[in-house]
């Protein structure tokens, strides 16, 4: 028998019918090895773990587990052989409580009338919880917690199935440094007893970390499987994107020019309290912070989207009142969502409609909107921002998540602003399309936008910022220049341990 | 518990959605107290019998419209299946009253069964969007109604005595129809809090994505909500047509409105997933009180359908602003 618990040939899969998802992919995983999946968005990853965990079937190859053939019809037959999956997307129940979200799917029964035995779920689910360091109430619903906390009750939920094989989707994406530094010791726990564990990330740094191998896929095919010890970033890179990167944050100094923005005293009541900055043409100002310092909040207030208790918003040295988004564009100041699905885009339209949405006003010739301007327009931002797709009449919802980002950002490039506020631009966005929107900052500062990048990627806002404000609970804990920036002065900061760094 | 108390933010909000359904007492109350003044009839045991009464048949009809309802879904063709079967089952007894009356609520559970696979066909099968695929089926049960019985009656001379005491009977003084009533409400408590089925329900309401992921059969799950409305409607058109002893074209022309109404007042999200059956049957005697409080207090029954409609939308307001204290607690702990 061979040390290959699982071992996956020849996967094909096609949604469409005409260009694969999958072809030919290979992969295996050894007994007790956390083994690391990566590639660009759109290479396949998602698709081959389902596959592997029962939701998709291939159209053909072939999946061996413990050296027999099986075929898995749905999630429930995976979870029999013990392969479990925390899927990118959460699979949770936001009205039903955390001990429910844990065992759905295998209750604990009583023996005589098989009824669901409330008690014992409760008890178990709460062992579970302890057992994983996680002080959370069984009986809360789960749409009462926090991105956070969901991520760790859908991890307590595979779990509990005691899975031979574990497969994790990117599960590090919604947790803070601290929280991802206790998956990480549950892994390597469960690595200890044998599990194996199929691991996809976008953060490299994290692959270094915790993988023992890692299996790169390309545009749906098989690249190529490493020893971690014997690579690096550079080549895993190389094989991700298929060219060699020289820099991943290509920062260009642009020139200081006059203030922009300043903020005095901003406050709003149990979110930020008395936040106060400038923002110069040509600047990047990053604002760092865990999840949940306010941050969004800030931006979010700066946007109109929320109101202010108290503060003064100036712009090139006027007092303005921003009450609403609609103010908001009027002067200048666009924020672009961290949720592109949620706050930015209208997935079943086409690139010029999304583009244009936003100023569909000044197109409109007595209410009949002129087609042949909304081309022109959506063409300009189109090839400045390199999107790439069949045409501007593409549906947005077909687009990678790279070029879905673009397209949120060319819709409020429309608007003619001055100040970008961008809300973790590159999430969920592979290497190459991050690059391109670094290359993106690059010329709109030189352009003379002002820019603030809110960002939990730490190598993210000190590559790419002048000056980084930090957030702690709602407070501005700290500001410092690119050249007195480093990781761990933002994150004692961020950790509001800010008396340790004060210089 | 007390090493939870730490997350007494959290512990709150579930009290308010818990007092959701329990705050449907309140009103309860206070209408109940307002018409008894106006009219100490209100209060006399025999009417509020005859209001529980009529609640029983309106109450077994929301559980069913409740199913579709978690699962995100609606049920417009429960009146008309209603309708319908007791309109067939009359007709059956009227040509046939030798028939064993025991054999009236399983005629009923089959017709009306059979009317809600068709809705469960077209839902859950056919991926119809189910708001069309009932209101078609509302309209062809309907008119099936008209077709069969030509636009006629079924008087109460016509019907065996059998099957107007299916509903008259009592038993240790209380009026069988309440204890139908009863037993429906207690079986699907059971099968919705302690039957993994029923917690299926609720899966597919609040996430049918996920409980796809989880292994649920989502298409089973939602062709079998539409049966068991199915089911309770038929078995509720049987019990009506006994209880006012005739069978119409016209009858419970709008009691899918009231069914719906009273889902939603009981605290059941529209969208699914959540709801509590206790706050259906809530729902069902508020919405059954005030109509005859209306009744009592001499005031025209037009007002009717127009308080209805209030309460229907006063809940919803109060849903919603549920959620946002929620939702507003859930952002300062993130």
């Amino acid at each position: 028998m061979s040390d290959y618990v699982l071992e996956v040939f020849g996967i094909y899969k096609t949604y469409t019918g005409t260009k694969p998802v999958l072809q030919n992919v290979d992969f295996n995983l050894k007994r007790g090895e956390i083994h690391a999946l990566l590639g660009e968005n759109g290479a396949g990853k998602s698709t081959l773990i389902k596959i592997i965990s029962g939701v998709l079937q291939p159209d053909s190859g072939e999946i061996i587990l413990e050296g027999k053939k099986i075929h898995l019809k749905n999630s429930m037959d995976a979870q029999k052989y013990g392969i479990a999956a925390v899927f990118q997307e959460l699979a949770l129940f936001p009205e039903l409580s955390v001990a429910e979200n844990i065992f759905i799917g295998h209750y604990k029964y009583s023996p005589f009338f098989k009824n669901i035995d409330w008690k014992n779920l409760y008890k178990e689910a709460e062992n579970l919880l302890n057992s994983l360091g996680i002080e959370l109430n069984p009986k809360v619903p789960v749409k009462n917690l926090s991105i956070a906390e969901r991520q760790l009750v859908e991890i307590a939920r595979v779990l509990s199935i005691n899975p031979k094989i574990l497969i994790m989707d990117e599960p590090t994406s919604s947790l803070t440094l601290e929280e991802t530094q206790r998956l990480f010791n549950i892994i390597r726990n469960l690595k200890h007893k044998g599990t194996s564990i199929i691991f996809i990330s976008h953060r490299l740094e994290e692959v270094f970390e915790i993988a023992d191998r890692v299996t790169v896929l390309r545009d749906g095919q098989y690249i190529g499987t490493r020893d971690v010890k014997d690579t690096n970033m550079d080549e895993l890179i190389q094989m991700m994107v298929g060219r060699k990167l020289e820099d991943m944050y290509p920062k260009v100094e642009a020139k200081k020019g006059n203030i922009l923005l300043k903020v005095e005293g901003l406050t709003k009541h149990g979110e930020f309290y008395d936040i106060s900055f400038e923002l110069y043409e040509g600047e990047v100002l990053g604002i760092a912070g865990l999840v949940g310092s306010g941050r969004t909040e800030v931006a979010q207030t700066l946007f109109g989207i929320r109101k202010k208790d108290r503060g003064r918003i100036y712009i090139r040295e006027k007092e303005v009142e921003i009450s609403s988004p609609k103010d908001a564009i009027t002067h200048g100041i666009v924020y672009v969502p961290e949720d592109r699905h949620q706050h930015g885009l209208l997935l079943p339209m086409d690139i010029v409609c999304n583009v244009t949405l936003p100023i569909l006003q000044s197109l409109a010739n007595k209410g009949v909107i002129n087609k042949q301007e909304e081309e022109t327009l959506t063409k300009r931002y189109y090839e400045l921002l390199d999107i790439r797709a069949t045409g501007f009449r593409q549906k947005v919802m077909n687009l990678s998540g790279g070029n879905q980002q673009k397209v949120v950002l060319a819709k409020w490039l429309a608007t003619n602003p001055r100040i970008l506020i961008l809300d973790e631009p590159t999430r969920g966005v592979d290497v190459g399309a991050k690059v391109a929107i670094y290359n993106l900052i690059n010329k709109l500062v030189k352009e003379g936008y002002g820019i603030i990048l809110i960002s939990s990627e730490m190598p993210e806002v000190i590559g790419m910022s002048d000056r980084i404000l930090v957030m702690h609970e709602g407070r501005l804990v700290g500001s410092l220049s690119r050249k007195e920036a480093t990781q761990e002065k933002i994150l004692s900061l961020a950790l509001g341990r800010g008396h340790l760094v004060k210089s | 518990m007390t090493e939870l108390d730490t997350m007494s933010g959290i512990k709150k909000d579930s009290n308010i959605s818990r007092l959701r359904e329990i705050g449907i007492i309140f009103p309860l109350f206070f209408f109940g107290l307002i018409i008894a003044i106006r009219n100490p009839y209100f209060v006399t045991w025999e009417n509020i019998r005859y209001i529980l009464l009529d609640a029983s048949i309106l109450n077994i009809v929301a559980i069913g419209e409740m199913m579709v309802i978690l699962t995100g879904g609606i049920d417009l063709s429960v009146g008309s299946n209603l309708a319908l079967t007791g309109m067939i089952v009359s007709m059956l007894y009227r040509d046939l009253p030798n028939l064993p009356v025991i054999l009236a609520p399983i005629l009923g559970i089959i017709i009306g069964g059979i009317c809600g696979a068709i809705n469960g066909l077209f839902v859950a099968k056919g991926r119809v969007i189910p708001i069309i695929a009932t209101l078609s089926t509302m309209y062809i049960f309907r008119g099936l109604v008209y077709i069969i019985s030509q636009g006629k009656w079924v008087n109460a001379h016509e019907m065996p005595e059998g099957y107007k005491l299916l509903t008259r009977v009592e038993v240790f003084g209380i009026p069988i129809l309440i204890i139908y009533a009863f037993i429906v409400f207690l079986l699907f408590y059971y099968i919705l809090n302690y039957k993994s089925i029923g917690r299926s329900i609720y899966a597919v309401g609040n996430n049918p994505q996920s409980a796809v992921y989880i292994g649920i059969d989502k298409t089973k799950v939602l062709f079998l909500v539409y049966l068991i409305s199915g089911i309770l409607s038929g078995l509720s058109g049987v019990l009506y047509t006994s209880r006012f002893a005739s069978a119409e074209s016209s009858a419970a022309v709008g009691f899918e409105l009231s069914a719906i109404s009273a889902v939603v007042i009981g605290g059941a999200k529209t969208t699914g997933g959540s709801g509590k059956i206790g706050g259906v049957v809530l729902g069902v005697l508020l919405l059954t009180m005030i109509v005859n409080g209306l009744n009592i207090m001499r005031i025209s029954p037009f007002y009717k359908l127009a308080l209805q409609g209030l309460m229907f939308l006063t809940a919803i307001v109060i849903d919603s602003l549920i959620a946002e204290r929620t939702q507003k607690r859930y952002r300062r702990r993130s």
